[in-house]
Formats: structure tokens, sequence, C-alpha cells
């Protein structure tokens, strides 16, 4: 294997042209992220204000989960709280009072506006800091928005992060510099990405989101932020607002995409190459092992994704390059042109890629491409499987850990797993 | 602004997707934000349909809100006429775009399509999915159904009817509709039209083609079928053909509404229910204590049929639909139970603890409250997720739905043989109380070893007198000390009343002032409470 990233000579997407579409799209809202998020940060709470309908998606989304006692919770407005905005700011505080009361374990409270509040323009954000002013020290209670209006999916995570950023302890001038991994990641695949950071003799580093509200990481002029997702656009606004520089790399998925992110944290920390290999070598064999197995099944097929969580470009790059699909049609509901500029470099010439979206039309080219595996979320998964087609369901690609090197076989899984179920129910 | 960590309805426009989504040539326009597709999935996933609801959404963003949202509304509603072509449009805003005002009526009114539309008002802030699919389905009758020409003369050929109330996403629906439509075939009776499951608009046009009605889910269909019976003098069925009894009720309004000889009707009666219920090994569901809860309608028809086809004792009946409150409470009033109004899911928690019964039947939700509490349940109502969809055949209505309610509410109870043996051979080292049914599977725990647990904070000799003076007041009212001999005692007692033993004795013991609980107050208390 090569110390240096190899980079393609075709040119790759960087400067392809985007297809930009506008009309009913068939996503998520912002809201969906709570789901991951109080699983990661343990001692947080996520209290949606909103209608029945962000009650109902919420538990929709969150399937059975839900029942376990829940760190999230909808106060849906009522007739009331429309009639009037002053009203609505005393009923929060009731709520959020009834709420704390119930819950004493929480430490941090996030107040998270919907479509709804953000229309009749109820101000969480003074609601946050005059109940921080009730319950500080003990509670930390912030606001940020998970609308659809605002936000799709992941963005939600965006936008919860960012709303972090402000409250991060300062990080002493003088300090050494430190590397900050940014976006939420699977505990599992956190451990994972500490070993090897050891390894390489990497010492200061954070993770963000962490797993307690009492133990946020520190940020200054001396911090290194890496992104292990592709949608954090906003959070990296708010750290750099704060002085930290953002490491620019591909995203963590595949053995080429893990390993090229693990150099660009090792280079940014004045690592040397060598040693970076020699940490991650046989972490990148095992990888390379794994998708061996997988590449047989998918090699040649061809994809094609609808638009969801902004992952579809660094996947696409993933099974393009390392397990040989071909690009059928690639949509995003957002393209980040910057924080995406490596993977785009790294995207075969010609992907057609796509941005926002037109439902029905996307439906007819999906149609007319006839690719063998379409990923999509559950709306359409069933419809598509019905007319034909094999689907991946996307949403399980945000859900399920895919990061880094012990992961990318089964991330290569998950898209040879409804291949070899059809051709299994055929026989 | 109501604290909510789940709920048991979704949002108005949700029932009407449900209404949509059971039809046929229908199409539902809704201006709504980005995000509410989510609502698809439960049509997709939770139900496994193989086609998308007929829906299409707005999907606007923060960007439009600036601009001209009723234009975006105008292009969607046009592009999904000329995309799908539909026999009739529904129009309707969610929540958020109710707040916006933008009047999808007004808006598709000028498109002028060639088709029907019907504007939806679905209060968002006030009203939930029931309320909203029922509206939906009233709308969409009253603006479809024709006057026939000619009034049908009775007895001129068979008698009709129409199948109300049957929807997308509904508890078993498919089945039910199914069921009935045998039975009421099997005495003599037409179906002229079921709707709104896969229904087009031109069959709900034809409505008036029938003598009367078969209302089957009130929530749904009630306020479709009393202006049907307004303005075309059909008249409507009350029963819900739920369990055995009911049925035979429901075989008896139908054949006086048929015009029908009710004892020949009556007499194609079969169920093996009744014979199961009557049956030795079901001697054991005598006065078990059930706890009701789910939509009007199936929790009414639930505690009728535990109270008199399984015996068993309805110690607690509620529902989430308030539309149908007053129905509940004058059922529970059978019972001398007072019902149980609420939506919200921490209160029914509450009842169910403080009910203490040994069998919940309820709804997904209390599935899992059930499951935290350690008692057996069954589903008997919607909200229910993907299992509660089956492959297999499984009405709730009619002869083999008595037959699938018998099997589904005695499966997660003890059997009554197995009940018995552990009774036989209680302590036995494989085969003790606290073993899980066989049937439920479940790794077999040990016995507890028979030895009674030490005697803990055993109150001071002299705690007697103490206890008037003052400083007694702020010792928090404990439970009593049980002696070894006494706890040792309890546990000869059956396991299902045992925890009602302890509590009752206790209580007993704490309203005595009674320290330590001996055999003798143990059996004082069993005298006490049987009075």
């Amino acid at each position: 294997m090569s110390p240096v990233i190899p980079i393609q000579l075709d040119g790759g997407c960087g400067d392809a042209p985007v297809l930009r579409e506008r009309g009913q799209r068939e996503v998520f809202c912002g809201l969906t992220g709570i789901i991951w998020l109080h699983r990661k940060m343990q001692d947080a709470f996520f209290l949606v204000v909103g209608s029945r309908t962000c009650a109902h998606l919420i538990q929709s989304a969150a399937g059975v989960m839900i029942f376990a006692e829940p760190r999230f919770a909808t106060a849906i407005l009522d007739e009331r709280d429309l009639a009037g905005l002053a009203d609505a700011q005393d009923e929060l505080d009731r709520v959020v009072q009834r709420l704390l009361e119930r819950r004493p374990d929480i430490r941090m409270l996030f107040l998270v506006g919907s479509c709804p509040s953000e229309v009749i323009k109820l101000d969480l954000s003074r609601a946050a800091s005059r109940l921080n002013q009730r319950f500080m020290p003990q509670v930390r209670v912030l606001n940020y928005s998970g609308s659809g209006i605002e936000t799709t999916f992941t963005q939600g995570e965006d936008a919860c992060l960012a709303a972090l950023v402000p409250v991060l302890p300062v990080q002493p001038p003088q300090a050494e510099p430190e590397l900050l991994i940014v976006g939420a990641l699977a505990d599992v695949v956190e451990d994972q990405f500490s070993r090897l950071f050891q390894a390489m003799g990497l010492k200061r580093y954070a993770f963000f989101p962490a797993r307690n509200a009492s133990a946020l990481p520190a940020v200054g002029p001396q911090t290194r932020y890496l992104l292990a997702q592709p949608f954090l656009g906003d959070t990296a606004k708010a750290l750099e607002s704060r002085g930290a520089r953002r490491v620019a790399s591909p995203f963590p998925l595949g053995a080429e995409g893990s390993a090229a992110w693990m150099h660009a944290a090792g280079a940014a920390m004045g690592l040397s190459a060598v040693a970076v290999d020699q940490a991650i070598a046989p972490a990148r064999q095992r990888a390379e092992t794994a998708l061996a197995a997988h590449r047989v099944t998918l090699v040649g097929k061809r994809i094609f994704f609808f638009p969801d969580s902004q992952l579809e470009l660094p996947l696409a790059r993933f099974l393009a390059r390392e397990l040989g699909m071909e690009l059928s049609e690639v949509g995003t509901p957002y393209l980040h042109r910057q924080h995406l500029a490596e993977e785009l470099a790294w995207l075969p010439a010609g992907t057609q890629l796509s941005e926002g979206q037109d439902v029905e039309k996307q439906l007819d080219r999906c149609r007319a491409a006839r690719p063998d595996v379409v990923v999509c979320g559950l709306g359409l998964a069933n419809p598509l499987e019905a007319e034909g087609f094999t689907t991946k369901w996307s949403i399980e690609l945000v859900f399920t850990p895919i990061q880094g090197f012990e992961q990318a076989g089964d991330l290569a899984g998950l898209f040879t797993r409804p291949l070899t179920r059809r051709q299994l129910l055929a026989a | 602004m109501q604290l909510t960590l789940w709920t048991y309805e979704g949002p108005p426009h949700v029932g009407a997707m449900r209404i949509a989504t059971a039809m046929r040539e229908v199409h539902y326009v809704l201006h709504a934000p980005q995000g509410d597709t989510y609502a698809d999935l439960l049509f997709t996933m939770i139900e496994r349909r193989a086609e998308r609801p007929p829906v299409t959404y707005t999907t606007f963003q923060a960007r439009d809100l600036g601009g001209d949202t009723a234009q975006l509304f105008k292009d969607a509603a046009r592009e999904a006429y000329a995309r799908f072509k539909p026999q009739a449009l529904l129009v309707g805003a969610s929540c958020t775009a109710e707040l916006i005002q933008d009047d999808p009526g007004g808006l598709t009114q000028a498109l002028n399509l060639p088709i029907p539309v019907i504007p939806l008002e679905l209060p968002a802030y006030q009203r939930k999915e029931n309320w909203g699919a029922a509206e939906t389905l009233y709308q969409l009758v009253r603006t479809l159904a024709v006057k026939p020409t000619q009034a049908r003369v009775k007895g001129e050929s068979k008698p009709r009817c129409n199948l109300l109330g049957p929807t997308a996403l509904g508890f078993r629906h498919r089945d039910d509709v199914r069921e009935i439509r045998q039975l009421l075939e099997q005495i003599g009776v037409e179906i002229n039209v079921v709707a709104p499951l896969d229904a087009t608009p031109a069959d709900l046009a034809r409505l008036a083609d029938a003598d009367f009605n078969v209302v089957l889910y009130p929530e749904v269909a009630h306020q479709a079928a009393s202006w049907l019976s307004r303005n075309f003098r059909q008249p409507a069925t009350k029963t819900i053909p739920i369990g055995a009894v009911a049925t035979r009720e429901f075989i008896r309004e139908v054949a006086a509404l048929a015009g029908l000889d009710p004892v020949l009707a009556a007499a194609q009666a079969q169920s093996r229910s009744p014979w199961y219920s009557r049956s030795v090994d079901a001697n054991y569901l005598t006065g078990k204590r059930v706890f009701v809860f789910g939509d009007a309608s199936h929790a009414i028809a639930a505690a009728r049929v535990a109270a008199i086809e399984l015996g068993f004792k309805v110690v607690g009946l509620g529902t989430y639909s308030r539309e149908f409150a007053r129905e509940v409470r004058e059922a529970a009033t059978q019972y001398g139970i007072e019902a149980l109004i609420s939506d919200d899911y921490l209160e029914v928690e509450a009842a169910i603890s403080a009910a203490g019964p040994e069998l919940v039947l309820g709804t997904q939700m209390e599935r899992h409250i059930a499951k935290r509490l350690g008692l057996p349940c069954a589903v008997i109502s919607a909200p229910v997720h993907v299992q509660d969809f089956p492959a297999r055949y499984s009405p709730q209505m009619g002869f083999e739905g008595a037959n699938v309610l018998f099997d589904t509410w005695v499966h997660p109870l003890m059997m009554g043989l197995e009940e018995h043996l552990i009774g036989m051979f209680r302590g036995d080292f494989e085969f003790h109380e606290d073993a899980a049914p066989s049937h439920l599977g479940g790794p077999a725990r040990a016995a507890q070893p028979a030895v009674a647990p030490a005697l803990i904070e055993l109150p001071p000799a002299d705690s007697t007198d103490k206890q008037v003076g003052p400083a007694a007041a702020d010792l928090p009212r404990l439970a009593a000390a049980w002696a070894p001999d006494a706890e040792k005692e309890l546990r000869k007692i059956p396991f299902f009343v045992r925890g009602k033993a302890r509590r009752n004795t206790e209580a007993y013991a704490l309203s005595k002032s009674v320290p330590v609980i001996t055999i003798e107050t143990l059996y004082d208390a069993k005298a006490h409470f049987s009075r």
C-alpha cells in the first residue's frame, strides 16, 4: 500500500455540472437527528416544541426505542399557544419545569425548534437563556432548529452541534495544538479511532459531541478540527468563528477513505506519514480483505442514490473505487463543495450528481436507468421493490456504525445483502 | 402546551392520508413543509404497502416562505393532476401550512380541474388522526354520493348494504372486511360498496344504491353514515361484531334491517370460541383481572368479550378517543368502574399499576407498559406496529374473529393445565412459579431458595410506645416488616394472587399499626378484606 493518497488522473468530479432540482422532496426533517444524538449524549434531553405531527414523526422514526423512558419528548402546541406569544413562553416554562422534576439526572436540555414553532416565531433562544438563568448550573438549556423548513435529516445534528459550539470551554492561548474529531460516531467506532490515534503517537485529540454534556472539549486558535461526517457545514463555521481550523480530508468510509482520513489527522498534528502507515497497516489490511469478498458481488453493478443524508457522495466514492460499482446517479439533499472537495476529486469523472429533489422526476430517471441497486428512504423502498428494483434503505447507513477500517466490510455488506437476498429468493 | 413522550394518534392529515391511501383513483395534495413525507413510511413499512400513498406534498422550505407558497401549492396540484389523473382530488394543509394560511381549496378551484376537488379543513391543533379520517370520508361521501333518481323498492332484489369504515393503516381492517362480507353474503345480504378501502370515487357515487349501511368502525364512519341516513334514509348498524355474542347480535340487527328472518340468520352462527371458553381448561380464566385500553369501539367490544365470553373481571376500561368518551363511560359503569379517558400514556401506566390486572388488553403502548410491569398483554387496537399487520388471516370481527381473540388473549396467560401443575409442584426445582410459561420461551430461572429473607429494619421493641408520640408523625409510613414464618406462609399462596395478598396485608398492618406481620396478621388481613 502506498503512503500517498492516490489521485485519479481523470480529475474526478471537481467541477462537474450538478443537476439542481426543486419540487417534492421525500426526506426527513432535522428532528430525526434526535434519535441518534440522544444515544450519544447520555445526559442530554431533547424537547421538541412543535405539533402533534412532530411527536408522531419522532415516534415513527424511533420505532421501538421510544418506550424505554426516552430522553426526548414533544411539547405539543395547541390553540391556546397560537393565540398569543407571551402565553406560549409561560407554557414552555411550565413544561420544562415538569420535565426537569421528572428527570433530575438531565444535565443539558435542548429546546428543539420545529416548523410550527419557527413559523409562529416562538423565540426559543430567549426561552433558553431565561431557563438557563433559572436552572444553571444543574442544567444548561440550549436551543436549535430541527424544522423541516430549515433542515434535512442529518442537518439536525449540524444545527445541534453548532448550538453547542459557543458553550465549549476556551482553550488556553498557549495550549498545545489539539485535534477535534467532529460528528457523532458510534461508540465502537470512536474507540477504534482512539486506539489508532494512540498507536500513531497522536496524544491530544477529543471527540465532539462528547458522551457527556459535562465533559465538553475546549476550543481555540490551537484547535484543528477534522470532520467525521459530511453534513456539518454550520458546525464547521461556528468552530472557525472560535479560531479552529479545518483539516481537509475525504470521509472515513472504506479502507481507502479511512486511511486518507487517518493520514490527514496525522499530518495535521505533525506526525510522519510512515508512523501513520505503520499504525494503521494491520487494520487497513483487515479492511481490504473484508472488502474483497463483497467486491465479487458488487463489481460492475449500477447504483442509484436518492438524496437523504449527505453521506451519498462519500458512499458513492467508496462503492465506485473500492468495490467497482458503477454510479448511475448520486443525489444529495445539499452539496457542500468545500467540505466535499476531496470526495468530488475521487469520484469517477462524468458521474451524474444531483442536489435537491423533485421526487417524481427523479423516480422517472431511476426507472429509465434501471440500476441494480437503489439507495432510498423507507417511503420509496417497498414501492420500488414492488416495481422490481433492488433497494437499500438509506436510514440504516446513518444508524449503523459504518466508519473506519473495521466497519468497511460491514458497510459493503449493507449493499450486498439486498442483492444476495434477491438472488436467494428467486432461486 | 402538552408534554408528550408519545402519542396514540397522529395529526388529522394522517387520518386523511389513511382514507386517500385506502381508496383508488383519489389523490391528495397536501400543503406541508419538507419532512412531513415521513408519514409515507407508515404505509409502506408498517402496512407494507407495495405502492406509495397517493399523496403529493408541496414540501416548502424556509426560503419559500418569503415568496409565494400559494403558487407552490397550485403548481403541485396541477402537476399531481397531470401525472396521476385521479377521479377526485383531496386538498388540504398540514399543521405548519395551516399557520401560513394559504387556502388550498380556493387555490385549487382557480385551477379549474375537470374533476371534483374536495378541500379538507383539518384543525391540526385541536383534532387528531381518527377525526381527520372521519371528516375526510364524510366530505368525500357528501361530495360524491348521488341521490338515486329512483328509490330502491324493498323486496325487489336481494337486500343490499354498504360496508363503511375500513381504511389503510387500520388494525385488522383487511381481514375484518373479508370476514364480514362472507358473513353477510352467507345470510343473503349483498354488498353494494365497501368504503373507503379499495373504493373509487365512482363507487362512492353509488352508495345510495344500498338499503342500509354497516358501520364497522364508528371512529371513521360514524359521521358519513349519519349523513347518509339523514339524506338517503339509509339506516346504519350500531353493533360492532367483535366477539361471538356481538356477532350474533349483529346478525340479528342486520337481519332486521334487511327484512330477513332473524332466527334463520342466527342459525348459521358457528364458532369454536364459545366451546373453548366452556372447556374445563378455561376454568382458570374465571375472574382474571383484565385492564382494557384502546380506541373506543375496540375497547368497549373487548371489555364485553372479556366479561361475558371469557369470564374475566374487567378492572379497567379506557380510551384515547375523546370523540367517543361518553360511550366508553357508559360501558364502564356496567363493570362498576370509572372509565379512563386520556391520551397521556403516563396516566394509562399509572392506572394499570393501580388496578393490578393479570392481563392487559391494549395498543402497542400498553404492550410496552405491560412489559415493563411484567404483565401478560395482548393487542386489541391501533396504534400497532408492523407485527400486527400479519400475513396470515386474522380478523377481529365475526366468528373467525372470535376464535382469533380467544387464542390471542389466552396465549399470553399461563395455560390452565400448566398453572395447575405449577400449583401442585410448587417449589419444584424445574417447575416453579418463577419459571416463565413454557410456550413463551425464554430461559428457565432457578427457583429462589425457599429461605425467608432476614428481617430488615425490625422496629425496636419500644416502638409501639413511640408510635403514639409526636415523633411518629415525622417517620415515613413504612410497610411493616414480615416475620419469617409469615413470609413462608405467604409463599404458599398461589403466586398469581400473592402480590395482592402481600399488598393487602401490608395495608392492613399499616392501618392497624402492626410493626411485624405474623401469620396471625396475614390471616386477619385475609378475613378483613374478604368481607
